[in-house]
């Protein structure tokens, strides 16, 4: 990428970055930590190639977000820091208030459920059960409360009678239903999934949509599937050339054509926001 | 596809041998194929009785004949070695059919096809009661070395996926209209290799983040217990220990 910066959108009807917290902030004495806060975070791969200039972003508790942007904005890389698989060359990520540093890694990653684009890479265990025990069984939970957290999160996604099965007698839509119980069965107070809609078939992807729409957690979605995110979030956010390019209401970001196309964002031929 | 690798060795199924836990049949078939190669190759109706002892193990986990047998083939290519053995011997020699034989050859023959022939079958029952996972679990309890153990159940969950991968690799060159047929072909086909080696090792880096994600600190958890209590150790124990009757018993009559 030649020069980030100027792909920032030039105008647009939707608030540029913000540092502040696009929504109210909770009523009630005891302020809620944001599910996820990144600030001012930059990073450059080993061999130079600079992948973020500077991210902010806020997400409240219990919202959906989507992360839209084209490829090779520097989506994945950002994921990568949300649960400090890389650490930020500068700026801070904190997760419900605990910043992502050494000492808090474990923590922050039982924090932080990360759903992989491929599920083959996610379910590495030899059954379901395994696979879903795999968090929460390094996070020291055994016995009676670990089989309850592995049927819970099955039965949240409606999973549970492939329990006894091996992954990869799973259809491409199970596997990818299966690798989002794996993290619920961390108990996370954010899901992040990258690319959830890949690959799967129209039934599927709205099966997933239904168990995402119902699970109480805090959801950022990285997708460059609009409609998609238009179904799930009310609030997206551009990630273009390392930046955050924008950041408001999924529909009115969907609706301004001038900035999609400022970041090689296209709503599918025949699609218009209903 | 689809079944695989898991289900072509193992039948399943709810015996007395099925119900054991596994690291408890992993040390009996140790310690059987310890006492059998400890047998000196002269005793052969000591080896008879080890043969009787498997097939009764055979009928008490309902493997038919047929099953095993067919399993066995792994062993042709050792069967093919030893049958080499007694004309390439040196020493005294015999003639049987016309043919000069190494005696000295021929007791070597025996030794290897006899001992290996119980090792394998051994083996397969082991296999046939024991699912794959179960086994890496025992292997675990067993404290064998936890890296191994990881490596072995990895090789297990992604020999399909990357067998697939290859399958993929294969149509793909297929639709260009490349069809492998002489010397000439082999460095495309080694170039195939390197990639899906190079697919397989960033499948590697992307699995370990995959698991780094969950808490992953180089130790795989305990999951499922499978502990044993003595009665079943004791159960499992009557392998070889009814083997290793066998022998001392013939030392005394020797």
């Amino acid at each position: 990428m030649s020069s980030p910066w100027s792909s920032a959108p030039s105008s647009s009807s939707v608030s540029s970055v913000s540092s502040s917290s696009p929504l109210p902030s909770p009523s009630g004495p005891v302020p809620v930590p944001p599910s996820l806060e990144v600030s001012r975070l930059a990073y450059a791969y080993p061999d130079g190639t600079q992948a973020l200039f500077g991210v902010d972003l806020r997400v409240e508790r219990g919202e959906r977000v989507a992360l839209l942007g084209p490829n090779g904005a520097g989506k994945t890389t950002l994921v990568m820091h949300l649960n400090g698989i890389l650490t930020a060359g500068h700026g801070t990520v904190s997760v419900a208030g605990l910043p992502v540093g050494k000492g808090t890694l474990a923590e922050i990653r039982r924090r932080v459920g990360l759903v992989f684009q491929d599920p083959d890479d996610q379910l590495f265990m030899p059954t379901v059960r395994d696979d879903v025990a795999f968090g929460p069984a390094n996070a020291g939970v055994t016995g009676q409360e670990l089989e309850r957290r592995v049927r819970d999160a099955l039965e949240r996604v409606g999973m549970l009678e492939t329990i006894d099965r091996p992954p990869h007698h799973l259809s491409f839509g199970q596997r990818r239903r299966v690798a989002v119980a794996t993290v619920l069965a961390m108990e996370p107070e954010i899901l992040v999934l990258d690319e959830p809609s890949s690959n799967l078939d129209p039934a599927s992807r709205r099966e997933l949509a239904e168990i995402l729409r119902g699970l109480d957690v805090t959801v950022l979605m990285v997708t460059h599937d609009l409609p998609y995110a238009l179904e799930l979030c009310e609030r997206s956010l551009i990630l273009s050339g390392g930046v955050i390019a924008a950041d408001g209401p999924t529909r009115e970001i969907l609706t301004d054509a001038a900035l999609l196309a400022a970041h090689r964002l296209e709503l599918p031929y025949g699609f218009a926001p209903p | 596809m689809g079944a695989g690798h898991a289900s072509r060795l193992h039948r399943p199924g709810d015996t007395l041998v099925h119900r054991l836990p596994p690291q408890c049949k992993l040390v009996a078939v140790a310690g059987f194929a310890l006492v059998v190669v400890a047998t000196p190759r002269e005793w052969f109706w000591a080896f008879g009785l080890y043969a009787l002892l498997l097939a009764l193990v055979a009928v008490l986990a309902r493997v038919p004949a047929g099953f095993v047998l067919r399993r066995m083939v792994v062993e042709v290519p050792f069967v093919a070695f030893a049958l080499a053995i007694p004309f390439i011997g040196t020493g005294e020699r015999t003639t049987f059919m016309g043919l000069s034989l190494s005696v000295a050859g021929l007791w070597a023959a025996w030794n290897i096809l006899a001992k290996a022939t119980l090792g394998v079958a051994a083996s397969v029952l082991l296999a046939a009661t024991t699912e794959p996972r179960m086994m890496l679990l025992g292997a675990q309890r067993l404290r064998l070395p936890p890296l191994l153990v990881q490596i072995a159940m990895f090789m297990l969950r992604y020999l399909d996926v990357i067998l697939d991968e290859m399958r993929r690799m294969r149509v793909a060159r297929e639709s260009r209209g490349f069809v492998a047929r002489d010397v000439r072909h082999i460095p495309v086909i080694a170039r195939s290799a390197g990639a899906l080696f190079i697919r397989s090792y960033e499948r590697g880096e992307r699995v370990h983040l995959a698991m780094l994600s969950r808490g992953y600190t180089g130790s795989m958890p305990m999951i499922q217990d499978v502990s044993a209590v003595s009665r079943q150790w004791l159960a499992a124990g009557m392998l070889p220990g009814a083997a290793l009757a066998v022998l001392l018993g013939s030392w005394g009559i020797t």
